[in-house]
């Protein structure tokens, strides 16, 4: 970890792809085209422009990628509305990485893996799925389980459809919320969605979404017969530090910048439930 | 053991102002704070409650962190920070040097906080023992020994008299330098001033505040109990409990615009804001109850947890003196924990 751990690096950009609406993905350098610092699947990085502000941001891009790093960023406040302003060449800041990542080299190895996903929360498990790709005889099966409000909100969809779906086992099932003209695959909400399509309840799962999905989603997989100890999730709350010092993203005892984002199910149990 | 007449002590504060920076609790409108030692300086070294702890010396309430300078999309960022330089701090009470060690736990555990360490490296921290503890002091109640705080001298005045120990290398080398004006004393002044204090602190009404409720119980057991709402009811939000606290350590960063680039500093920041917790897409603590929760919450259970059951507390007793609402941890563990 860097000493000097509030003190960000900058970051060129050097790709900006419109994703959905409101999310672009922004692709980030060192100013000599370096990658700016390794990370694992589910950890974050502090962004910043000067003079703007700092925010905490899931790295999307997987740590096999060693060129550069990517973020999947939705407009919906100060910093973000700016951030969406950048173009390519303009510098920022980042920092990290920060907090715990999912366990890719530990409780995921060998298992079966199910991914939930809805909107923007794609964008962490994101970096887990191209991990596992990556080193795809070290996983079991693979479902994913991905659904936005329509089918211009749904993120990556051209990696989804040209790399993912053509993955040896991996089975991809997308949905909508509303009907659409040319939409030809499922319409209907992520929870009721996950109890359709056959997933294995022995599996590992990874749900990452808006708070009342996740809620859904986890009753339909305990349904289902998956285990709380083999469900994992994200936690996002404010941050300014990121190493468990400026006292604000803290659930109980537990600080997600650094004990976190990512928990399991079971460990989320044992929290005060203000999150 | 060394000792000085008290009316000597203006020659010792000058004397080591010639060679570091002296920081010591000093009247300005009727207020004691830590403030820099001048020769004008209406000094109060026995002030027990100074308004604000002297945490500001290592833990500023603004810092600046950094500057950027950004040239068309080119951004350079620019460390603002000069050497730290030795400095004395001088009259520290013992709940107070105590919340140092809360504070350390935080910033010198993994990654350092570099910038609270440089200025702990460059302070030599010379303690008084309290003579005269008032109604509001609870700090009996967390092991601390207001008649011996550590720190790197201990200094007591007993009457007319300064006695000076120095205990770790930092202090006797602050020692060396000041030598010449103290004679031998032996420490039987000091032993019985310890053993009046004592007297007075066994009979202060917080001295035997029961806490056990707080290691006996489970989370979310206590974070679950009804009394909160009653508890945080007349709570302004104002925020004064957490400045005045010598552990609370929260912080905001921001930045402001100058003709030089962006300023990046930190701040004190206080969980009592209803700002403190909110995000673009929502907010984890809506209710001036959910705050108020958090911060006792906080000193009594969740930094125990993380910090092998020490409390995030050391009975100085600023809040319970300061709240405008009469609102403090007192109040909070005798409600929650008190014998029903």
């Amino acid at each position: 970890m860097n000493t000097e751990s509030l003190i960000p690096v900058v970051g060129v950009i050097t790709d900006v792809r419109r994703d959905t609406p409101d999310v672009k993905t922004f692709r980030v350098v060192t100013p000599d085209g370096k990658k700016p610092f390794d990370h694992l699947p589910g950890q974050c990085a502090m962004v910043s422009i000067p003079g703007v502000g700092e925010s905490m941001f899931s790295i999307t891009s997987s740590p096999t990628n060693t060129e550069f790093m990517e973020f999947s960023i939705k407009k919906c406040g100060c910093v973000t509305e700016v951030i969406h302003s950048l173009e390519v060449g303009q510098q920022i800041t980042v920092r990290g990485p920060y907090g715990r990542n999912f366990p890719v080299e530990e409780d995921l190895k060998g298992k079966d893996l199910v991914f939930v996903a809805g909107g923007i929360g794609l964008a962490p498990l994101r970096s887990v799925i191209n991990y596992v790709r990556h080193y795809r005889n070290n996983y079991g099966k693979v479902a994913i389980v991905y659904g936005a409000r329509s089918s211009a909100d749904l993120v990556d969809i051209e990696e989804i459809k040209n790399e993912w779906m053509n993955e040896k086992d991996f089975d991809v099932y997308l949905t909508i919320d509303r009907e659409e003209a040319e939409w030809d695959k499922h319409v209907g909400f992520v929870p009721s969605y996950v109890k359709e399509v056959g997933l294995n309840p022995n599996a590992t799962a990874l749900l990452c979404g808006p708070p009342i999905m996740i809620k859904f989603t986890l009753q339909a997989l305990l349904e289902l017969g998956f285990k709380k100890e083999k469900v994992y999730t994200t936690l996002e709350l404010k941050m300014k530090c990121g190493v468990g010092k400026c006292g604000r993203c803290n659930v109980g005892s537990k600080y997600v910048c650094k004990d976190g984002p990512v928990f399991r199910m079971d460990e989320i149990d044992e929290l005060t439930g203000e999150y | 053991m060394l000792k000085i007449k008290t009316d000597k002590l203006n020659e010792l504060y000058s004397r080591i102002a010639e060679s570091e920076a002296l920081y010591l609790p000093i009247n300005k409108a009727n207020a004691a704070n830590y403030d820099e030692w001048t020769s004008e300086a209406e000094v109060s070294l026995t002030t027990l409650k100074t308004v604000k702890s002297p945490k500001d010396l290592f833990f500023p309430q603004t810092q600046d962190m950094m500057r950027f300078k950004t040239e068309g999309k080119n951004i350079s960022i620019i460390d603002v920070r000069s050497p730290e330089q030795p400095f004395v701090l001088m009259g520290v009470k013992a709940c107070d040097f105590k919340a140092f060690e809360v504070l350390d736990r935080v910033f010198l555990s993994d990654p350092v906080d570099t910038y609270y360490k440089a200025k702990r490296d460059a302070g030599t921290i010379v303690t008084l023992a309290c003579g005269k503890p008032e109604e509001s002091c609870f700090c009996k109640v967390f092991g601390i020994d207001a008649t011996s705080p550590m720190g790197d001298v201990t200094t007591w005045i007993c009457g007319d008299e300064l006695f000076w120990q120095p205990n770790t290398e930092k202090g006797k080398a602050l020692t060396e330098r000041v030598k010449d004006l103290f004679a031998e004393g032996d420490d039987a002044a000091v032993k019985e001033q310890q053993q009046k204090t004592k007297e007075i602190i066994e009979k202060l009404p917080f001295s035997n505040l029961d806490l056990s409720y707080f290691e006996e119980n489970g989370v979310n057991d206590i974070f679950n109990r009804p009394e909160w709402q009653d508890l945080s009811e007349g709570c302004l939000a104002c925020g004064t409990c957490t400045f005045v606290c010598p552990t609370c350590q929260c912080f905001d960063v921001k930045d402001y615009k100058t003709n030089k680039g962006v300023i990046r500093y930190r701040c004190w920041d206080s969980c009592m804001y209803s700002d403190f917790t909110q995000m673009s897409h929502g907010n984890n603590r809506t209710t001036q109850m959910q705050r108020y929760r958090q911060r006792f919450m906080h000193k009594l259970k969740y930094y125990p947890e993380n910090n092998d059951g020490l409390y995030s507390c050391v009975g100085c007793g600023r809040c319970v003196n300061k709240c405008p609402q009469r609102l403090n941890i007192v109040k909070v563990a005798k409600t929650l924990g008190g014998k029903k």
